[in-house]
């Protein structure tokens, strides 16, 4: 479903702050694959998400999206295969729109816009049943304003923007990283519950090892631009937390001391 | 002694014999407002090119009119023009990376070298109401404001309809979040260029509006209308959140954008009638705008400063101590 095929990206190239960010990195996803990625800071996994949904152009490579090289395309045209949750809550949502506008704008994703409404009355039906679905009591306030809701209940509605039009892709972006340990666990049943649903091939980047290891069906450790650990099915289930610290320690060597991943 | 003159010689029928006047020009500020609207509040942009293509909708309407077209025929070329002007900034800001408050500042100084071209070079073009028969005149200032009225009507009609479209909703998106609106797919430069054009439109064609009601283009005729504009905006909004509170929506809003510019201008026709020097109406005009821009901020601030936390702190630490 998703291809990477050596891609490469330096930011500042030439530069006293020249990272190289991606260096030849290669990716197979199947479809209906659901893969967490976990790694240090500065690993390369929100720059390959980034990569995957077109922030910038890679420097070589190429990405395909079910048979489609979309190597060459901007942002908002990949936009019509990829769904994103991002990692900050107010990045998903336009917070001075309602509620069903926002959802009307997802729905229309990778559709052309013309001068038809903005909104019609059989999809409110859609979004009232949609909302139901996500047991936040959103469904009776459609027409609030996204700025008003709570950051859980903005994720919940961008994981739900995500899959109303359904994408070749979901991409999440540690979109659980800015909240509450509560409110963080039921999106991540909620983003289970949506992939699931929607059979999604999913990249979900996480920082919290046990999120890693209880969630999808193949899990990938990326160091220094590269992915460096590659597991999945039967394997995976068997992993622990112990075996993701001993085999980053044992592959990143040293690098180890001054990572973040330590403290989760 | 001097005052007291100034006031005797001020009388009530004088002032109410002028307001018609004022309601007048304020609709047709009323009309640019929206224009400003659009850039300002829907796509969060401060588009200083409307100084510029306000005069170049006053030019171009009366270079027509003198030319023997239509009036209406001179003013919806004069939209043409303003829909150019908006894409140049636009296409400034989003093809060649300029921040769009420059891209704008741009514009409007290439509009003046333009609009002078427009007018043949002269800074003053008068076009005779008797000669010529326009849409708008201060010769019947009644007509004028009924003209006013279903003019703004009708685009306020057209603006409500086409922000409610697909394509509207995804300017507002550009506006409100452009990381969000690229993730769903919206082109966010067009959407930028397509606001900026119907904004500059909607000004060009107040510009021409205005022209038809003095009877002249003037090459300074639209400098300082952002702030007009951003005044009508700002009064409209803060009456309308005042007297609907939260039914203060999308329809009514830009009806009260439209009233703020009417209500700026009889701001303005009573600061003429206390015979202040019409010199000083701009530092009044920005000092308006600076107080209904500072009034959220200082509303919040009021609610929660560190100056109040401290007297609050002090006054939880004595009690304490008690």
């Amino acid at each position: 479903m998703l291809e990477l095929k050596s891609i490469s990206k330096t930011f500042n190239p030439g530069t006293i702050n020249e990272k190289k960010a991606l260096r030849e990195l290669s990716l197979h996803l199947k479809p209906g694959d659901f893969v967490t990625v976990i790694g240090g800071n500065g690993a390369g996994k929100s720059t390959m998400l980034n990569a995957v949904a077109g922030v910038w152009p890679v420097d070589s490579g190429s990405i395909i999206i079910d048979g489609i090289d979309i190597t060459g395309q901007p942002e908002h045209k990949r936009a019509a295969y990829i769904g994103r949750v991002f990692q900050d809550p107010m990045m998903g949502t336009a917070p001075n729109m309602q509620l069903e506008e926002n959802l009307a704008l997802a729905l229309r994703r990778g559709k052309s816009r013309g001068l038809r409404w903005g909104v019609t009355s059989a999809e409110r039906e859609e979004y009232r049943e949609r909302l139901k679905g996500l047991g936040l009591g959103l469904e009776d306030r459609l027409t609030a304003k996204v700025g008003l809701l709570s950051g859980g209940q903005r994720q919940a509605v961008t994981l739900l923007m995500a899959s109303l039009q359904k994408p070749k892709l979901l991409l999440l972006d540690e979109h659980t990283a800015a909240l509450d340990p509560s409110t963080a666990a039921k999106v991540l049943e909620l983003s289970d519950k949506i992939v699931q649903e929607n059979n999604l091939t999913t990249l979900m980047i996480t920082h919290n090892m046990k999120d890693a290891i209880n969630h999808g069906n193949r899990l990938i450790m990326m160091n220094e631009g590269k992915i460096i650990l590659d597991v999945e099915g039967e394997e995976k289930k068997k992993l622990t937390k112990r075996d993701l610290m001993d085999k980053f320690a044992e592959i990143a060597g040293s690098q180890i001391e001054s990572d973040q991943i330590l403290l989760s | 002694m001097n005052t007291a003159l100034t006031l005797a010689a001020l009388s009530l029928p004088n002032l109410i014999s002028r307001m018609p006047g004022g309601i007048a020009q304020g609709i047709i500020w009323g009309i640019m407002a929206l224009g400003v609207y659009i850039t300002f509040r829907l796509l969060d942009i401060a588009d200083l090119s409307v100084d510029g293509s306000f005069a170049t909708g006053g030019a171009v309407t009366v270079m027509l009119i003198l030319a023997g077209y239509p009036a209406y025929v001179a003013v919806i070329a004069a939209v043409i023009a303003g829909i150019l002007a908006g894409l140049v900034t636009g296409l400034l800001h989003t093809k060649l990376g300029i921040p769009a408050i420059l891209a704008g500042i741009l514009t409007q100084f290439a509009l003046y070298s333009i609009n002078l071209h427009i007018m043949g070079m002269a800074a003053n073009k008068p076009v005779n109401p008797d000669t010529y028969s326009l849409i708008v005149s201060m010769r019947s200032v009644p007509h004028a404001i009924i003209m006013g009225g279903i003019i703004a009507a009708a685009i306020i009609a057209l603006l409500y309809w086409y922000f409610g479209t697909e394509q509207g909703s995804a300017i507002r998106a550009t506006g409100s979040n452009p990381a969000m609106s690229r993730a769903q797919g919206i082109n966010i430069n067009n959407m930028k260029l397509i606001g900026l054009a119907l904004s500059n439109g909607m000004v060009a064609l107040a510009g021409g509006l205005m022209t038809q009601y003095q009877g002249f283009a003037d090459i300074n005729m639209g400098r300082g209308a952002i702030v007009i504009g951003l005044a009508a905006v700002i009064i409209g909004e803060v009456l309308c959140d005042a007297i609907f509170r939260k039914g203060c929506n999308f329809s009514i809003r830009l009806l009260f954008v439209t009233l703020g510019g009417v209500v700026y201008y009889i701001v303005m026709v009573i600061i003429l009638w206390l015979r202040l020097d019409p010199n000083d109406l701009k530092l009044f005009t920005a000092l308006i705008v600076a107080v209904f821009l500072a009034v959220p901020y200082i509303r919040a601030q009021s609610k929660s400063s560190f100056k109040l936390a401290g007297k609050r702190s002090k006054k939880e630490n004595s009690h304490a101590g008690t």
